[in-house]
């Protein structure tokens, strides 16, 4: 196996793309190396992007913020900018791991891994965050949701790697939360999350929203039937019980040792009803 | 596999070393530098028994390659006490009784001292929080923690 610490992108891009072996990008590390150590893959080639500037940056854009791939959960933690506006998917990026993983791992790492129970993808989802993809072609954005097609699977083709991912400018009155399910409260494994975006108006009723569960099917699951149940109505009793039961509706998840179906099911409608609920207070806090 | 030539700094001292591409920061520290303080508990990130600041960030070095330490400052157990002097961290693990078998401890006293630099005055919750990802089979916690605080303290009160 060859490591190698290229400084620029256009670098990386000629690395990955040379290599006619097995070529992977070395973010974080938190994955990788573990699954390096238990020979669940044995690279050709790593890739560190750590050393290129770029990749290190969280830019302001349109009114919203562009993170860098190499951007670790500590720093995206500490940017106030991104904690005000999109406080939901900072939550579900810090929900990964300990203090210790977080000085290393990457949201877009956690992305790329394609975990179904990735925390903090529901989050992106919801936000319709957009990954820009680079590659020896034209580069292109991607919404965050088609990134994952699988467990451990993605649409990236040989040589292309995610750049950055784009959260998007927002109106007043939006926020976003995330919420999973956990049998302790540190350290495991989602068997169940949900991930809320949404936007109120000046009476407080709901005028936009995105809902995602994870950890309920192979991939991130985009509910628009939940979503529909918030747009339009005011964040009341009867609406999140409109919600929870699109969200469990939605669910298919599988039966393992972490949660059984029928768990997971109930789980997804009562999490997507909290999110929402966490999601409508930081909106109205918001003008 | 060829070797890589890494030049880095380890508790102040500039280190040099040749390393496999594979091979993790804590075998590098431990086999290649003799600082044994370190400790394998896991290997796969759940255990802090490992634990090291990289450019001043804690990290788990069993999640760390040795090739990617090149020109960054490290940091381990070995560079806590000056001398003879002892961390106050360590004094206040002795006197609370913060350890049995010691294996945890090197990890426990270098994550509390980056919490301790981030903040220095923590609440009870906040420490427990910040010391999720450190395990320890002997004490029950309850010690450790309040040997942090107590730290958190003295140190305070040193400042004032
Ligand atoms: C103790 C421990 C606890 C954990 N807890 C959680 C948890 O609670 N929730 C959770 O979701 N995850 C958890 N994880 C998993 C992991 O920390 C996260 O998935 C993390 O976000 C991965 O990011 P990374 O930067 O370390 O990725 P890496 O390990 O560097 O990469 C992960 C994968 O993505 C690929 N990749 C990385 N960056 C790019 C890129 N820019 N373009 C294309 N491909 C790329 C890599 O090639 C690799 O296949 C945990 C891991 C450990 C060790
Ligand atoms: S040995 Fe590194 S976390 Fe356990
Ligand atoms: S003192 Fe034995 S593991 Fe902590």
């Amino acid at each position: 196996m060859r490591y190698e610490a290229p400084e620029t992108i256009d670098a990386a891009v000629t690395l990955l793309a040379g290599e006619k072996g097995v070529a992977r990008v070395l973010a974080g590390g938190t994955d990788l190396i573990i699954q390096m150590s238990g020979d669940m893959i044995e690279p050709d080639l790593i890739v560190d992007i750590k050393r290129i500037p770029l990749l290190k940056q969280i830019s302001e854009e349109d009114g919203g913020f562009r993170i860098g791939a190499a951007v670790s959960g500590a720093e995206l933690g500490e940017h106030a900018g991104v904690c005000a506006l999109w406080p939901g998917v900072v939550e579900g990026v810090e929900l990964i791991g300990s203090t210790q993983v977080q000085g290393r791992a990457t949201l877009v790492g956690n992305l790329c891994n394609a975990s179904p129970a990735a925390d903090s993808v529901p989050a992106l989802v919801a936000a319709n965050a957009v990954a820009r993809v680079i590659g020896p072609k034209a580069s292109r954005d991607v919404p965050v949701s088609e990134i994952a097609t699988g467990p451990g699977k993605t649409s990236l083709a040989a040589g292309e790697f995610v750049e950055s991912v784009f959260l998007p400018a927002r109106p007043d009155r939006s926020s976003d939360a995330y919420l999973r399910f956990i049998p302790r409260t540190e350290m495991d494994i989602a068997v169940v999350g949900a991930g809320v975006s949404l936007t109120l108006d000046e009476n407080d009723v709901c005028t936009d929203a995105r809902v995602s569960l994870g950890a309920v099917a192979a991939r991130v699951l985009l509910v628009e039937e939940a979503a529909k149940a918030l747009i339009g109505n005011k964040i009341d009793d009867k609406t999140l019980d409109n919600l929870a039961a699109a969200a469990s509706a939605a669910a298919t998840p599988i039966n393992d040792k972490r949660g059984t179906v029928e768990f997971r099911t109930k789980v997804s409608g009562v999490l997507a009803k909290r999110a929402a609920t966490i999601a409508a207070d930081r909106a109205k806090g918001k003008k | 596999m060829s070797q890589i030539h890494v030049s880095t700094t380890v508790n102040g001292d500039a280190v040099e070393f040749l390393c496999e591409p594979d091979e993790t920061l804590l075998t590098v520290l431990r086999d290649r530098l003799g600082l044994t303080g370190s400790k394998e508990g896991c290997g796969s990130g759940d255990c802090g028994a490992c634990s090291i600041t990289i450019d001043g960030r804690l990290v788990c070095s069993c999640l760390a390659l040795g090739a990617e330490a090149q020109g960054c400052e490290i940091a381990t157990i070995e560079g806590m006490a000056e001398g003879e002097n002892l961390h106050p961290l360590q004094s206040k693990f002795l006197e609370h009784a913060a350890l049995q078998c010691g294996i945890c401890t090197p990890g426990f006293l270098v994550a509390a001292k980056a919490l301790l630099e981030k903040n220095p005055d923590p609440s009870e919750t906040e420490i427990r929080y910040w010391l999720a990802g450190n395990l320890c089979r002997c004490t029950g916690y309850d010690k450790i923690i309040r040997a942090v605080m107590d730290t958190a303290e003295e140190m305070k009160a040193a400042k004032s």
